[in-house]
């Protein structure tokens, strides 16, 4: 009986050193598959959008390693984004991002279901993705499933005619805020 | 310590120290195998084959294989299959074998579900099997990433993007699996790594538990028959070889085993060496452009069949499908109901049942390459929707299942 509580114990004595380590170790595993320091500390990008000068046609731009869709609304889209028969009329204005006047789509140019690059076709003012047959409007609003939503909206910050993307201004807080992005 | 005597040969030198005649007799000679079985359960003998293949295959291309997203590429289109003699012979074994090996897969499973052998003490056989199919596609999808081609990027991108769990947003964990916000360096490092060790560590060791778990219960017979094995082993070494239901492993059945296997091998070189293009997909060809999706992403043939439970739903109800069609297959030994561990065509409606996963896991593999809209749409809707309810309705017909 001596024996066996004396080894009853030592195998608890192990078994809390082991359970220590074994967290500890389980930790560090964890902590080793982050994203190293450099890879987050080149998550900023500046753009300037000055430099899309023609409505319409979609910029493609990078951001930590993603597509960022840039494009400029002429007139016209912008009355139809307004315009009451529009079902995705508050949406679709709620998206834009509005410097001097001039309203932007600026969003993650994949695909809210797997993360495919859905192709933009300026004759019929909507995206198409080629994986599952996923459709948005020309604002990025999602009108076709699979795709759960609309185009993601990166963090922005505007500075004077630039955004910096990565960083979290007002405007973008406000989109959080009213579900206007994730 | 043990008593030794003076060595009267090199076997009875090793014999003395590691009883190599008790390990021989134990797995092998004494190992018995019921007679009335056919071709089919060659089957695992010829796995055990092509896992060695894409084993040595694999060690000649770890030689020249880079693991860096700017060499990657070149080092297998460029170096192996040009420079390295012989190199395109080993990528062709790997790349011909980790494909053929899931249709052999597809078999074994099919012929273990056709005769019941998954029940009665069975079990841990078929669990032990899943895991190893569940190992063997995690294997097959990191090799897929390491020649940085459009497909393997893409794939990557896709199938990484699941583990947001789809309304749930969980975008950290898939950072954190990738180790970048996209799959980048770190990513084609750390799938290399399970690649290479730590995903056919796993392999080999469940292939141990399958081995284990076969050794008490036996295998299945085409029969169904319940076989005494201590009697008719008994039987047998008393020299009563006609009338004994067993026959050895080693050499018995190991002979028309390997006479099974020849038969595959060259059905499998015939490929390797004028037939190895469906293995290898022409857009992998094109080097990894994070920002340029290729037109059809789909993915290798024995992956379609899960994909496509996943394509005609919303996101979040097709995740839950792809789940259900993941983990339904693990429960089938406490699914079905019934104990007849015989072949389905004596079991009424689950010979219906049977035929019809079948040809719904070919439809739906089928229409996992088809654009989904249209038809195409259709049939997939419908078939994954078959799948489920298939799942749902083997409880109830086997309950009342009369007794074969």
């Amino acid at each position: 009986m001596k024996n066996s509580s004396r080894r009853g114990f030592m195998g608890k004595a192990f078994g809390a050193v082991a359970a220590v380590g074994a967290v500890g170790s389980l930790y560090a595993m964890k902590k080793s598959w982050d994203p190293l320091p450099s890879v987050k500390a080149a998550g900023f990008t500046t753009i300037d959008l000055s430099d899309y000068k023609i409505a319409n046609k979609m910029y493609v731009e990078g951001w930590r390693g993603k597509p960022i869709f840039v494009m400029k609304f002429t007139p016209e889209m912008i009355k139809k984004m307004e315009a009451s028969d529009n079902k995705y009329k508050k949406n679709d204005i709620a998206r834009n991002i509005v410097v001097d006047g001039e309203h932007f789509m600026v969003c993650i140019g994949l695909c809210t279901h797997l993360g495919c690059i859905p192709a933009y076709r300026p004759d019929k003012e909507n995206f198409l993705c080629a994986c599952h047959g996923g459709m948005y409007d020309f604002a990025g609003m999602v009108t076709k499933s699979p795709p759960p939503r609309g185009f993601d909206i990166p963090p922005f910050k505007v500075v004077g005619k630039t955004l910096v993307l990565g960083e979290e201004g007002p405007e973008y807080k406000k989109m959080l805020a009213t579900g206007v992005t994730l | 310590m043990a008593h030794f005597t003076k060595a009267t040969s090199i076997h009875d030198w090793f014999n003395q120290r590691l009883g190599i005649d008790t390990v021989n007799r134990v797995l092998a000679t004494e190992y018995w195998i019921p007679k009335n079985i056919n071709f089919l359960w060659a089957m695992g003998m010829i796995l055990a084959v092509t896992f060695g293949l894409l084993l040595v295959s694999g060690i000649f291309l770890l030689m020249y294989y880079q693991p860096n997203i700017h060499t990657a590429f070149d080092s297998v289109n460029y170096t192996i299959m040009q420079q390295v003699d012989f190199g395109w012979l080993w990528r062709h074994i790997h790349a011909v074998s980790a494909s053929v090996i899931f249709l052999i897969i597809y078999i074994h499973m099919f012929t273990g579900i056709y005769y019941g052998s998954y029940k009665n003490g069975r079990e841990m056989i078929w669990i032990s099997g899943m895991l190893l199919f569940v190992a063997f596609s995690a294997e097959a999808f990191s090799g897929y990433m390491l020649p940085w081609g459009q497909m393997s990027y893409w794939a990557g991108m896709v199938i990484t993007n699941l583990f947001s769990l789809g309304g749930l947003h969980l975008n950290g964990l898939v950072e954190w699996i990738r180790g970048d916000y996209i799959p980048s360096q770190a990513f084609l490092d750390r799938f290399f790594m399970l690649h290479v060790l730590l995903i056919p560590l796993i392999i080999i060791a469940l292939i141990g538990l399958h081995f284990g778990a076969l050794r008490i219960p036996h295998v299945n017979n085409q029969d169904g028959e319940e076989i005494d094995f201590d009697v008719e082993s008994k039987k047998y070494l008393a020299g009563d070889k006609a009338n004994s239901k067993v026959i050895r492993f080693m050499n018995d059945f190991l002979s028309k085993d390997m006479a099974v296997v020849a038969i595959y091998l060259v059905f499998l070189f015939y490929l390797v060496f004028w037939n190895f293009g469906f293995a290898m997909d022409p857009i992998n060809f094109d080097p990894a452009n994070g920002l340029q999706t290729p037109r059809d992403i789909y993915p290798e043939w024995y992956f379609l069949w899960s994909y496509e439970m996943l394509r005609p739903f919303s996101t979040n109800f097709g995740l839950m499908t792809f789940a259900f069609a993941q983990g339904i297959m693990f429960l089938l030994p406490f699914l079905d109901r019934s104990k007849n561990a015989v072949a389905a065509s004596r079991r009424g409606w689950f010979q219906v049942w049977f035929w019809l996963l079948l040809v719904d896991m070919i439809a739906l593999s089928a229409m996992g390459k088809m654009p989904p809209s249209g038809i195409w749409y259709d049939i997939g809707f419908t078939a994954a929707s078959l799948f489920i309810a298939l799942w749902v309705a083997l409880p109830i017909i086997t309950i009342f299942e009369k007794k074969a």
